[in-house]
């Protein structure tokens, strides 16, 4: 071959220049556990829907959502989002409004009709589950999708449970109940209500169902002795808040008085400002620190003029209908201790929101069931003492929320299939938890959180409207892209930018990257600027 | 300027390389699978090099904005001796090498040879290390924009020779240590108080435009070449990149080390036409100079147990001198 004077060699291209034998670390493409998913009681895949939610198709986040949860429209309005108190994004400006786009998402289920998908073929095994809670409704839901037929036999004359009986309408409107039940229903799932069951193995052995998810709600008030005359008039919490429901609302009079400090205590307490209580004192024995209550709902009710005395507790109810409280202080251990110092307090009513019990009657007589403190006593695959009865929800040993409600649902819908199938279900090992150190913010555009608007104050107390509102299209976009994206790669294209070997494939839309370690020399900066930290540097295999 | 900040809400639109939620108008050069890939893999620069990286940004960019029709002339440095160890190159450009001092020079030839065969569609851009800019080539430099030529200048500033073992250029920073120059009085690195600062040195020369860009900033960085190769005339891009091995730094912290350099103020990103700036990117998040220089071995004296407040102090004046002149923050 002639070649050009002086050249002896044929000119090449340096990709024969295999670099990547210069490696000694290699990186490693990631999925982490964004904090958000780890906090989710309902092990909701919080980031994996929000990817969807970025890029404006709603349906597919839905859908996502709803493979851990079929209720999102009540969680977007009475979840406590533990999401939101661990997002990472709240390190940096303010947490991510999850609890706002999922109330859409549900929302737009609702308003556009995205129904669940029927099982695709049925086992041919019966579950019982007992209590249209969120629990039980949780559980119905998935023991239906992996191809259960279930029955719910509800003690009221409605589904809902807690979520109608307890959850005031000005938080959870009843007509997105209705919506969210009624979805489960035309999965599939068989609803009876008012069906009571007196005694569980009778149930199940005239219905032949093959197992059993108890989720009776605790709708029996705590009583607390209380020393009253005759005319007092003393009421419990929950049958206050269930009364709300039926035709005959309860009477509280203009002076209400509410014995407690968790959640219900300020349900109550609002409900009887809606009800035309001039006052409704909140009696709570601790200080605000110690108080139970989540501190969103602690301040809807301040602004609404719900009064508290802290560090206080009730003595007696005279007979002219007035209470001695007496104030208390707290010892060493954060415990109150009475101070002997008393005054009287005007009340038209008293009500205790002291905790609920649950009515455990049904489970008489079967063998191996544990009852302590008034719950069931569960393993860790929740089941109870007696095969194939199962149990979760108020009636289990756990934090009593709609949320974790739901979580024992699918939990132990799992459960319940593996063990209809004589099989055990063991999880999937949890990825390494996306910590804000395994990230590089500085990518992430400064951007505020949306807050939902609400209705002014005036009309707040007067109305059993819902106090919060939802987000729309637009802004519900903006808070979903807020959304860092924790741990998971979202294409932004910086590992493929940043590599000074191009040796970063980039596969296309929906298929992330790949590394190309012919020519990886193992620098990290793809690490050290993926702004979510999907990328880790592992030792080169030897 | 085309402030990135213009992409609004889209999670990182703003800053990253890419993202799939942009619409192709928005994206960079870099994110997209038809870059050229100028500066191509098997390279023999170091692990983590800020100049390869420094070099495909441009070249890249200056591909898409001009259609592909670019010619580059590499002076003599690390950027030519990594990439076009004969006879093989990494270039997938069509690119000549002279010598270390003229590549300017060389570049108005290939730009007058254009105009001789009537081509105005190709352009000329020339490319060369801080040493092969600042110090070595540099009258062939001056000579180009005194002239006007119509070639884009692309310096790739890693503060030092670092092909040749790591000595001090005219670009090195005061307290630098740098591996093979003996110390210019008692303590290692060059003096304060002088140095030079060719992108001003440019603006001197009046010329279209000057601007200066970092691997840290690659929106920015794109959106300056395409400029300049909306321009005709001499033009100058400044790119500031690191080099672990001659700073002494990890390999991994390349691009954090050129966004400190810019967010300290200690390296202003601005644009000046004709002589004069006409836009500088503000600092987004300012950190103090010692968060820049602590990563780097060639400071490590400045710290130890008892560190050199009074070097530091000044290093943190130099920084807050630019903030000023530049108004780099709002």
């Amino acid at each position: 071959m002639d070649k050009p004077f002086a050249i002896t060699l044929d000119p090449g291209s340096s990709l024969a220049n295999k670099t990547g034998a210069w490696r000694t670390l290699r990186p490693l493409y990631v999925d982490r556990l964004p904090p958000c998913n780890h906090a989710c009681p309902a092990g909701e895949n919080i980031q994996g829907w929000l990817f969807h939610a970025e890029s404006g198709d709603y349906e597919q986040a839905w859908r996502v959502l709803v493979e851990d949860n079929p209720l999102p429209a009540i969680m977007g309005r009475v979840c406590y989002h533990p999401c939101e108190t661990s997002c990472n994004r709240g390190q940096l400006d303010e947490a991510v409004g999850i609890n706002s786009v999922e109330r859409f998402l549900g929302d737009e289920a609702i308003k556009r009709g995205w129904a669940f998908v029927p099982p695709s073929a049925e086992s041919g095994k019966r579950v019982l589950v007992v209590g249209a809670g969120p629990s039980g409704l949780s559980a119905a839901y998935h023991l239906r999708r992996l191809g259960h037929a279930v029955t719910i036999k509800e003690a009221g004359p409605l589904a809902g449970g807690m979520m109608r009986f307890g959850i005031p309408k000005y938080r959870l409107p009843r007509d997105v109940l209705d919506a969210e039940v009624a979805r489960i229903v035309a999965m599939g799932v068989k609803l009876e209500v008012n069906a009571k069951v007196a005694n569980i193995a009778d149930t199940m052995a005239a219905g032949g169902f093959d197992a059993a998810f108890l989720a009776v709600g605790a709708h029996i008030g705590k009583r607390a002795f209380i020393p009253a005359g005759e005319a007092a008039r003393i009421l419990d919490a929950v049958s206050v808040l269930r009364d709300m429901e039926g035709e005959e609302k309860p009477l509280l009079g203009r002076r209400v008085v509410v014995y407690g400090g968790g959640n219900t205590a300020l349900d109550v307490a609002r409900t009887a400002k809606r009800m035309g209580a001039t006052e409704a004192i909140i009696v709570y024995r601790r200080t605000r620190e110690k108080m139970p209550a989540h501190e969103s709902e602690l301040q809807e009710a301040l602004e609404e003029g719900v009064l508290v005395k802290w560090l206080t507790t009730i003595r007696k109810v005279t007979d002219g209908g007035s209470l001695i409280v007496e104030k208390m202080v707290l010892d060493a251990k954060g415990f109150p201790q009475p101070t002997g110092e008393t005054e009287e307090l005007q009340a038209d009513s008293l009500v205790l929101a002291l905790g609920q019990d649950v009515d455990l009657a049904l489970l008489e007589g079967v063998p191996g069931l544990e009852v302590k403190d008034g719950v069931v006593q569960v393993r860790a695959n929740m089941m109870t003492g007696a095969p194939g009865i199962f149990a979760g929800g108020d009636m289990v040993p756990s934090e009593r929320t709609v949320t974790v409600a739901v979580g024992h649902g699918k939990k132990a819908a799992r459960h319940i299939d593996a063990w209809l199938n004589g099989t055990t279900y063991s999880p999937r090992p949890k990825h390494e938890l996306a910590g804000i150190d395994k990230m590089n913010t500085w990518y992430y555009a400064d951007a505020p959180k949306t807050v939902r608007p609400q209705i002014e104050l005036a009309r707040r107390t007067d109305t059993f409207d819902e106090v919060v509102h939802g987000l729309d299209e637009t802004n519900a976009l903006f808070e979903a892209r807020r959304c860092l994206s924790c741990g998971n790669c979202f294409e932004c294209d910086n590992c493929y930018g940043v590599c000074p070997d191009n040796a970063v494939i980039k596969l296309g839309p929906g298929k992330r990257f790949e590394f190309n370690l012919d020519y990886c020399k193992g620098c990290g900066i793809c690490v050290s600027e993926c702004p979510c930290g999907a990328i880790k540097m592992v030792p080169e295999p030897t | 300027m085309d402030q990135p900040q213009t992409i609004k809400y889209y999670q990182t639109g703003t800053f990253t390389v890419g993202n799939r939620l942009l619409s192709e108008d928005q994206r960079s050069v870099q994110s997209g699978m038809e870059r050229t890939n100028s500066l191509n893999s098997g390279h023999r620069a170091c692990q983590g090099c800020g100049e390869a990286l420094g070099a495909r940004y441009a070249i890249d960019a200056a591909m898409r904005a001009t259609g592909n029709k670019v010619i580059c002339v590499n002076a003599t440095g690390c950027l030519e001796v990594f990439s076009t160890p004969y006879p093989e190159t990494s270039w997938q450009v069509p690119w000549i090498h002279s010598l270390f001092g003229n590549a300017a020079a060389v570049a108005s030839g290939v730009a007058a040879a254009q105009r001789a065969l009537g081509r105005d569609d190709v352009r000329v851009i020339a490319q060369g290390g801080d040493g092969g800019t600042t110090d070595i080539g540099f009258g062939c430099l001056s000579g180009m924009f005194e002239r006007n030529d119509d070639v884009l200048y692309i310096c790739y500033d890693n503060e030092a020779y670092m092909n040749t073992g790591v000595q001090r250029s005219s670009a090195t920073p005061p307290a630098a240590r740098t591996a093979t120059t003996p110390a210019l009085g008692p303590e290692p690195g060059n003096v304060f108080g002088t140095g030079k600062n060719v992108p001003l040195i440019a603006m001197a020369h009046r010329i279209p435009y000057v601007a200066t860009a970092s691997v840290a900033n690659l929106r920015d960085l794109e959106a300056k070449v395409t400029r300049a190769m909306q321009i005709r005339g001499a033009r100058y891009l400044h790119i500031f990149v690191p080099c672990p091995l001659g700073w002494g730094s990890a390999s991994e912290d390349t691009i954090r080390l050129a966004r400190l350099a810019v967010e300290s103020g200690l390296y202003p990103l601005f644009e000046a036409r004709h002589g004069k700036v006409t836009s500088r990117t503000t600092i987004r998040r300012p950190v103090p100079v010692t968060d820049y220089l602590k990563l780097q071995k060639r400071f490590a004296h400045l710290f130890g147990k008892a560190p050199d407040t009074v070097r530091i102090a000044q290093i943190q004046r130099m920084a807050d001198q630019n903030i000023a002149d530049f108004g780099l923050i709002e």
